[in-house]
């Protein structure tokens, strides 16, 4: 196997192979590559050990878990579907939220910001990412949640009530306030992922638009938009993708209830949340290894967003230097 | 002809009408962004700085009811689990990214093993907590501070090896060869020139990471699990700043609201501090200076 580069010099070649550092340099490289392939070894090791410790559900249930809508660990009964159903509908709820406002960020700070502004609020928005999960919740709890119950629910019922997704009572913990506190969470993943795709969009394109005479927001559509639709798409997948997984917030305000209803403002449940809530607690080796499944296929749906979201990515920004500020 | 003067008159009024549209809509995006963050950090320093004091820093929690009590439990455990958690994840971490600039770069293996570093990334904290969980505090049958280090260690992994990789290729290429030129077996220039050269990136970058898994709660619910008694032993269940923030925000009781916000507050400056240092050492370019 040859794990070396390729576009070393034959100076190069020959000063490293010579004398009686060989090797000290064999050994330093193979141990360079071995901590690089225990990248490989953690991600097998998660995902056997979640296999084989859920086994026993995975024998009980079948796919019978993952549509059964009975969640009670007393009687042993054991279905995932109103946590699916909880964590679907919040992180859909957070990319119609965040998506619009990021790529908006994006095209702001890419095309129009002054350059003075630039750096700050790209540093804002990047604290925003930075912020602890456990902070966000917190927040959302005293500050946010109070905020939406008085002033944004009563509104939403009024207007929106027809469609039944709005509709009283309202305990101002629940989906609606979940898929908040999500959307500002994956907003910078979102935006900085936007920014740097259409920054990789060649300077060229935006020229020619513009000397077609188009005004500046045709030519952000036209010529930059268009091009990087692609990584776009990807990065909103990424966002979709930490959004599926995000804990604690979610754990905080989405109301602890595993039922499936219509009405965003009801409590509910999600994946994370409940294995958060119920795993140090679990009464039964059935219910500790339910809730490993419920990690198991999140960790699957995690995996399979995430390379779908970097092939897009990489599709777009390959062959562009690495990031620039 | 004179209709079609009208529409292309309306034409443009639309198309200025559009761009200046998009021109708000943008800006209040953008407003609206920052908005929310303004409130948290504005928050956080008006319901946390005013319990923010000595018996914070000094005091183990008090019972229900009594007034007073800090998190001293919490800032040592955390001190632990993160010591614990840089010894694991900064070399294995700094190992990687040193593989990926000098020796793989370009081949397959480096590709994938950039690609599986980025899936790690992406993995839920959650499921790392159930993960080493099964791996560890199972087959102890003990929760224990070093599982807790652990999972956080695994975390840091994948963003040290980025920073790591990403720094160590602004070094430039002919500083390499000069030491090779003068005799410098590859190890020896690997280390003491180009990761040296490198080394207020790689820094940083692990500040970063360490700033990162700082505020996770998540992965130590079932590894480190909390207590209420100063600790440092590593076998044993052990407090963490974050496990705390979230028992206390749940909690029905005011004094122990604010001790939440005074302890997020104290996370919070952790984390703006080693961003911006990182902003610092990138944009600036300290690397610059070097080369």
């Amino acid at each position: 196997m040859s794990v070396g580069g390729t576009q070393h010099s034959p100076v190069r070649r020959f000063l490293q192979s010579r004398g009686s550092s060989s090797w000290a340099d064999r050994s330093f490289r193979w141990l360079m590559v071995s901590c690089a392939l225990s990248i490989f070894a953690i991600v097998a090791l998660i995902a056997t050990e979640l296999v084989t410790q859920s086994e026993l559900t995975l024998r009980q249930f079948g796919w019978k878990f993952f549509v059964g809508s009975a969640w009670n660990p007393v009687s042993g009964k054991f279905g995932a579907l109103p946590f699916i159903y909880g964590t679907l509908v919040s992180s859909l709820l957070s990319l119609v939220l965040a998506v619009p406002l990021a790529v908006g960020v994006a095209v702001f700070l890419t095309e129009m910001c002054p350059k003075a502004l630039r750096g700050i609020l790209s540093f804002l928005t990047e604290l925003l990412a930075a912020i602890p999960s456990v902070v966000y919740g917190l927040w959302a709890i005293f500050v946010l949640v109070p905020l939406l119950q008085h002033y944004v629910d009563p509104v939403l019922i009024r207007l929106l009530g027809w469609t039944g997704l709005f509709v009283a009572p309202d305990f101002g913990l629940g989906l609606f306030a979940a898929g908040v506190i999500l959307a500002i969470m994956i907003l910078p993943i979102i935006s900085s992922l936007t920014r740097e795709v259409m920054s990789a969009v060649p300077h060229t394109q935006r020229e020619a638009v513009l000397a077609l005479g188009a005004t500046r927001w045709e030519m952000i559509r036209m010529g930059v938009l268009r091009n990087a639709r692609i990584g776009i798409v990807g990065s909103i997948i990424l966002g979709l993708g930490r959004a599926l997984g995000e804990t604690m917030a979610v754990a905080m305000v989405i109301g602890s209830s595993p039922t499936i209803t219509k009405s965003l403002l009801a409590p509910a449940y999600s994946m994370a949340a409940v294995i958060a809530n119920e795993f140090a607690e679990a009464v039964s080796d059935l219910h500790r290894t339910a809730l490993i499944e419920i990690g198991l296929a999140l960790f699957l749906v995690t995996i399979v967003v995430n390379i779908l979201a970097r092939l897009l990515v990489w599709a777009v920004t390959r062959g562009t230097p690495a990031r620039t500020a | 002809m004179a209709s079609q003067l009208q529409s292309s008159r309306i034409n443009r009024r639309w198309r200025w009408f559009a761009n200046h549209m998009a021109t708000v809509l943008a800006v209040g995006a953008t407003i609206a962004v920052i908005a929310p963050l303004v409130a948290i950090f504005l928050d956080l320093v008006y319901k946390g700085a005013s319990s923010l004091n000595w018996n914070f820093f000094t005091k183990t929690p008090a019972p229900v009811g009594e007034m007073g009590g800090g998190m001293l439990n919490a800032i040592v455990g955390s001190a632990v689990l993160l010591g614990v958690a840089s010894a694991m994840g900064v070399p294995v971490g700094i190992a990687a990214g040193i593989y990926l600039s000098e020796f793989g770069r370009g081949t397959k293996l480096s590709n994938l093993v950039r690609f599986t570093a980025d899936v790690l990334n992406g993995v839920p904290s959650i499921v790392m907590g159930i993960s080493v969980y099964a791996l560890i505090v199972a087959p102890e049958k003990t929760f224990s501070a070093f599982a807790g280090g652990v999972a956080l260690g695994i975390m840091m992994i994948p963003t040290v090896a980025r920073t790591t990789e990403e720094m160590l290729l602004m070094v430039p290429h002919p500083i390499r060869e000069a030491a090779l030129g003068l005799g410098v077996p590859n190890w020896r220039s690997v280390l003491s020139i180009t990761l040296k050269t490198a080394l207020p990136g790689v820094i940083t970058g692990c500040m970063l990471a360490f700033a990162r898994v700082a505020g996770e709660t998540a992965p130590l619910l079932f590894t480190a699990f909390g207590n209420p008694f100063v600790s440092t032993a590593l076998n044993q269940p052990i407090e963490a700043l974050p496990l705390q923030i979230y028992v206390y925000a749940l909690s029905p009781y005011d004094e122990w609201h604010r001790l939440a916000w005074a302890g997020s507050l104290v996370l919070i400056v952790l984390i703006v501090v080693s961003v911006a240092l990182v902003r610092l050492v990138t944009t600036r370019g300290v690397l610059k200076g070097a080369s």
